[in-house]
């Protein structure tokens, strides 16, 4: 067993190393990378913890196992003591304390407008789930997307989150954590793309049957790129109307669509918000006023 | 027709038809084999009616052996769907309905019995008692918790299993998303076996309070007994919390309220939390009584006593408080901003500290000990480095931001079943071995048991350490299937191997159980381990009087203490006896559950309101009977020590 | 089991007091389930959807006579448990059925209560709210009744066969039971009708 799990940690070393990075440790936006940061910090950290037990345990295995020991052997009655069970409180205590500090100032760092983009306007974006489907909304674009989401580099992303149906979690590994969308609440997710690139995006909450094939596809392209693109999409896609946007609601799979205008309009997201209710009302508004 | 067209199964595939022929076909068989070897009577005698803890304990083993073939069944057929790309083994459907009976079947219907099979089993013998508290109320809990596996089962043939994951969030799990009858029968399988649960609970808290033999205190309790008390204390405040979500589940499902829906007010968050906060103790439920067999196991065959015996009760106390304020680290991603994230994140580590505490103790314990590799000192062997795995991969997702990324993933996945399975299942795979003449007076083969542990722990880490890397590599859990390009494959097959040679080693070990039956020696004395505490110092299989004079204690290893310090356990002339009697009373209330159940589920109310009635008949009956138990002779007692090969001293 | 005969009769046995231990511990369950619906209601509170809010349905009168009833039924019972301590059968029984009285009191006003919110289009399915409403009454409500029935067995128990130690140690249990109640009703009376009523 100890064989297998040597084994199995060369493994891990072996694949976090060698050939295809995994999505999470390869980060292409800041929230992942403070994540990846963090998980790597974890990682190594907490190997450090299970080799110390398994050398212990393998030490006492070893050391005291009985056929080392003569026949009449008589292992003594030890109590607890107060200075080695202090040692084994204290330590623990110090790495938790630790790892408390990083988490909060993680916390507070995932659930802000991204570092380095504070001064600027970020990029709203409302993503609302149905059965099994994504629609991304650009109220400040008034364009609408199915399936696919387009967003341009160097710029902060904010995500609007809710949902038509089941609890979503929405989730794009490369460029950070995922976020629930749900049916009578806004939550908000922040993010930012650091580099151009196909990224994997998907419902990573489990919402019934069509629940695997619930993906999209991100691409993140420079500012003047996505300028074009959305030029683009206003010269060629067809207006969403509110029949669309029921059809488009019944459950099933569908392929990337485009539309201009957005549904925030007609089907505004739910009222209700998780803590930050002024922002929520001040960009349904300004959604509103793009009608 | 339209009245029978409801228990059709709405997505039936050859497997069902397969496993209804196989349910009718096992029936029969049983029913005639029943008949044919005439067992219908000692049946009825010594097990239906029993109100004897060590018999009912023994039956809380039995089912949970067999649920554990079934949601392991449940495992192997997820494993080999996911083993290679867009694999057509099973359907969306099929693989949802799997997933979600595999984390009931497993949590609710084998890991509960099994550890209520060794609280009952090997609590009234550790403290000294004749029986628990209430032994009749105990009889009922078996059968409540029976009614609510079978019926729960039985979904897979009838009307459709629940289909909404084990964690059943609404919406999905209201009526808008899940038409079938499958959730009804998650939420009232789970109530009836539930409310078994908190009676056992309670009945357990009274026995170990206030049943103690003279000279245990509270200090001086064995560790199992000690971390069963704890572990009762949690489900006397975790169980109420979920009767009362799954109410609201009931009655938003069959009476169109709206608690949980997304429209009218109702909160589907509110689900969430509320089986969370039932859910996270639930699984320090299950872990603080398999430490007590580790610690039971480690300290006997290391020959030593225990060590840090006070840290070791302090940091289950710790954990029991803890369990209730870590709920929300299963939702991080729920939105609830930083400062809650933070607060939850910085509790859930915490946990660490008081687990850790317990590894170190564990290890000091083999120190300058004499080991000897059993079966049982094998899995706790194997136990504390796995665990340990699973341990700190919970610090990784309770650092709420970095969970943002393991959240819903295959990592946890790996992590929970990494604490589990080297936590609770091979507590109860050493318990089993070690406790095994304790309850059938021989012993389970030592080399064939050593094969199921070698198999069980290469199975185990060659199914779960992959699904780490899958985990950090994007896919989520609950997938029916994946894509070629995604780069899973290898790695789930790997799993599903895994997951094949831990299925072999549950048949080496039904093996060995057979084989044992067969083959071992009957004379297994009553002392096969050279154990310690006060359990052992009776006969082996036990009589049912347990003890034939109470024992007196002056420390947790009374046992010990008598063999090596001679300290005098048994004092005083043999005297007669007072037991329970047998009631078939119990067995027919988790009939009439069953069938209350079965009815509920599909809302016809009158059966449902006919077998209320029966069950509250049932307890009137009961309050009028006068029962005053009856004695067992002192000569009849002396007779049975005489054949164990005399009396203890 | 010998235990000294200072102690009262309920007392009396071991067996005795295991169960009034064990009922004691399942009285802590049952903080835990009101807990929860009380938890579950302050969720909902504000939840009304399109239905009626607390302060629109909720009646002062029905709720007083409900509080003056239930508390004064945990009185009888307990000057009833009190003549069983003295050996008075009788008196004891006359208390019960008083208490139980009332108890059926009790219910017939939360029954009214009950056909009132429908009256007032506040039916269990309407909101968030009216479920955790009704589900918090119904819960006690629905002790309330099995307590009159458990009540009414043990009164015919005592009547049989006197006060003897088991008997007295069931009276005593269902004396718990009862003022357990009482004590959940309190907290709905303040935190679910004040609360409401403000």
């Amino acid at each position: 067993m100890k064989r297998t799990l040597l084994l199995s940690f060369m493994m891990l070393a072996v694949f976090l190393a060698g050939c295809e990075p995994l999505l999470v440790l390869d980060p292409k936006g800041p929230q992942a990378a403070r994540q990846a940061s963090d998980t790597w910090l974890l990682i190594v950290l907490m190997s450090g913890i299970v080799i110390i037990v398994l050398v212990l345990l393998i030490y006492m295995l070893v050391k005291f196992r009985a056929s080392k020991q003569p026949e009449d052997y008589e292992p003594p009655h030890i109590e607890g003591s107060p200075v080695v069970e202090g040692i084994f409180i204290g330590i623990p205590i110090i790495i938790v304390t630790f790892l408390s500090f990083v988490s909060v100032k993680s916390n507070y760092i995932v659930e802000n407008t991204p570092e380095g983009y504070v001064d600027q306007e970020p990029l709203v974006i409302y993503a609302s789930s149905s059965n099994w489907k994504w629609h991304f909304s650009y109220p400040e674009e008034n364009i609408e997307t199915v399936n696919y989401l387009y967003i341009p580099t160097d710029r902060a992303l904010e995500f609007k989150l809710y949902s038509y149906g089941p609890i979503t979690s929405f989730w794009i590994p490369q460029l950070g954590g995922q976020k629930y969308a749900m049916a009578d609440m806004v939550t908000t997710l922040h993010l930012a793309a650091d580099m151009p690139g196909e990224y994997m995006g998907r419902n990573a909450n489990f919402s019934g049957k069509g629940f695997a094939e619930n993906t999209f596809q991100v691409t993140a392209m420079s500012q003047t790129q996505f300028d074009e693109w959305v030029q683009e999409v206003h010269e060629t896609a067809e207006p969403l109307t509110e029949e669309t946007f029921e059809q488009l609601l019944e459950p099933g799979h569908l392929g990337r669509m485009t539309f201009t205008g957005t549904h925030l309009g007609f089907n505004p997201p739910p009222e209700h918000d998780h803590g930050a209710e002024t922002v929520h009302d001040e960009h349904a508004d300004h959604a509103a006023e793009q009608h | 027709m339209e009245f029978f067209e409801r228990f059709a199964v709405p997505h039936p595939s050859p497997a069902i038809y397969a496993s209804m022929v196989a349910i009718v076909l096992v029936s029969i068989a049983i029913v005639v084999g029943i008949t044919y070897f005439k067992k219908w009577g000692y049946l009825w005698r010594e097990w239906l009616t029993t109100v004897d803890h060590k018999k009912i304990g023994i039956m809380y083993l039995i089912s949970a052996l067999l649920m554990l073939f079934r949601g392991g069944a449940d495992a192997i057929m997820m494993r080999a769907q996911l083993a290679k790309p867009e694999n057509t083994l099973l359907d969306a459907q099929h693989y949802n309905e799997i997933f979600t009976t595999h984390g009931v079947v497993m949590i609710i219907f084998m890991a509960m019995p099994f550890i209520f099979a060794f609280m009952n089993i090997v609590v009234p013998l550790q403290i000294g008692a004749r029986d628990v508290a209430f032994p009749r109320l105990n009889a009922i809990s078996f059968w409540l918790f029976f009614a609510g596996a079978m019926l729960f089962n039985i979904s897979f043939v009838v009307g459709g299993s629940p289909d909404a994951g084990w964690t059943s969030y609404f919406p999905l799990a209201g009526t808008d998303f899940s038409q079938s009858v499958g959730t009804n029968y998650y939420m009232i399988a789970i109530q009836i076996s539930g409310i078994g649960s908190l009676m056992t609970g309670i009945n357990m808290i009274t026995t170990i309070l206030n049943m103690r033999a003279p000279g245990m205190t509270l200090m001086k309790m064995p560790m199992f007994t000690c971390s069963s008390f704890i572990s009762c204390i949690i489900i006397l405040f975790a169980f109420p919390v979920l009767t009362i979500a799954l109410i609201m589940c009931t009655t938003d499902r069959l009476f169109a309220t709206n608690f949980f829906t997304s429209t009218d007010g109702g909160m589907d968050m509110l689900w969430a939390n509320l089986f969370w906060i039932w859910g996270h103790p639930e699984v320090y439920i299950l872990i603080l009584p398999a430490f007590g067999i580790y610690s039971e196991v480690i300290s006997t065959f290391s020959q030593r006593n225990l060590y840090g015996y006070k840290s070791m009760v302090g940091s289950m106390v710790i954990i029991s408080l803890l369990s209730f304020f870590v709920w929300t680290h299963h939702f991080f991603t729920m939105g609830q901003g930083a400062l809650t994230n933070s607060i939850f994140s910085i509790t859930t580590m915490a946990i660490a500290v008081p687990t850790g505490v317990k590894i170190f103790n564990w290890l000091l314990t083999m120190y300058k000990g004499k080991i000897r590799f059993t079966v049982p000192m094998l899995y706790a062997v194997g136990f504390i480095p796995l665990f340990t795995v699973g341990g700190v991969t919970g610090v990784m997702l309770a650092m709420s931001a970095a969970d943002y990324q393991y959240h819903n993933t295959m990592f946890l996945v790996a992590h929970f079943h990494n604490t589990i399975i080297p936590g609770v299942v091979f507590a109860m795979l050493a318990g089993l071995t070690y406790y095994w003449p304790k309850m059938f007076g021989f012993m389970l083969n030592e080399r064939i048991g050593k094969w199921g542990f070698w198999f069980l722990t290469i199975g185990f880490c060659l199914a779960f350490f992959p699904m780490y890397i899958t985990g950090l590599d994007g896919q989520a859990r609950r997938m029916y299937t994946y894509s070629e390009s995604t780069g899973f494959g290898p790695l789930n097959m790997l799993s599903f191997i895994g997951a094949g040679l831990m299925a072999i080693a549950f048949i080496i070990i039904v093996y060995n159980v057979l084989y044992s039956i067969k083959n071992s020696p009957r004379n297994v004395g009553d002392e096969p381990w050279n154990a310690r505490s006060l359990e052992w110092a009776t006969h082996n299989p036990v009589p049912e009087y347990n003890f034939a004079r109470t024992p007196h204690v002056a420390s947790s290893e009374a046992f010990w203490d008598a063999k090596k310090k001679g300290h005098e356990l048994f004092k005083g002339e043999i005297e007669k006896i007072h037991m329970p009697n047998n009631s078939g009373v119990p067995f027919i209330m988790g009939i009439i559950f069953f069938i209350c159940g079965f009815s509920f589920v599909f809302a016809l109310w009158i059966p449902v309101v006919v077998s209320l009635i029966g069950i509250f008949a049932c307890m009137t009956l009961r309050s009028f009977e006068k029962d005053d138990g009856r004695y067992i002779s002192a000569d009849e007692v002396k007779a049975t020590e005489a054949k164990f090969g005399g009396a203890k001293s | 089991m010998n235990v000294k005969n200072a102690q009262p009769l309920e007392y009396s046995t071991h067996q005795n007091q295991l169960n009034i231990l064990g009922f004691w511990i399942f009285l802590g369950a049952e903080i835990m389930l009101f807990a929860t619906l009380f938890t579950t209601y302050f969720v909902m509170e504000h939840r009304t959807g399109n239905g009626p809010t607390g302060a629109e349905i909720f009646e002062i009168t029905p709720v007083l006579i409900e509080t003056f009833v239930l508390l004064t039924s945990s009185f009888t019972i307990g000057l009833g448990v009190h003549a069983m301590r003295i050996g008075r059968k009788n008196a004891m029984l006359a208390f019960f059925g008083i208490t139980l009285l009332l108890g059926l009191g009790f219910l017939c006003v939360e029954i009214y209560e009950f056909v009132h919110y429908y009256h007032v289009g506040a039916t269990y399915q309407t909101s968030g709210f009216t479920a955790a409403l009704l589900t918090t009454l119904g819960t006690h409500g629905a002790h309330v009744t099995l307590g009159l029935f458990w009540g009414l067995f043990i009164m015919i128990q005592v009547a049989k066969r006197g006060i003897t130690a088991q008997t007295a140690n069931k009276s005593f249990i269902f004396s718990l039971y009862w003022h357990f109640l009482d004590v959940v009703w309190i907290f709905i009376f303040s935190f679910i009708y004040l609360k409401g009523m403000m």
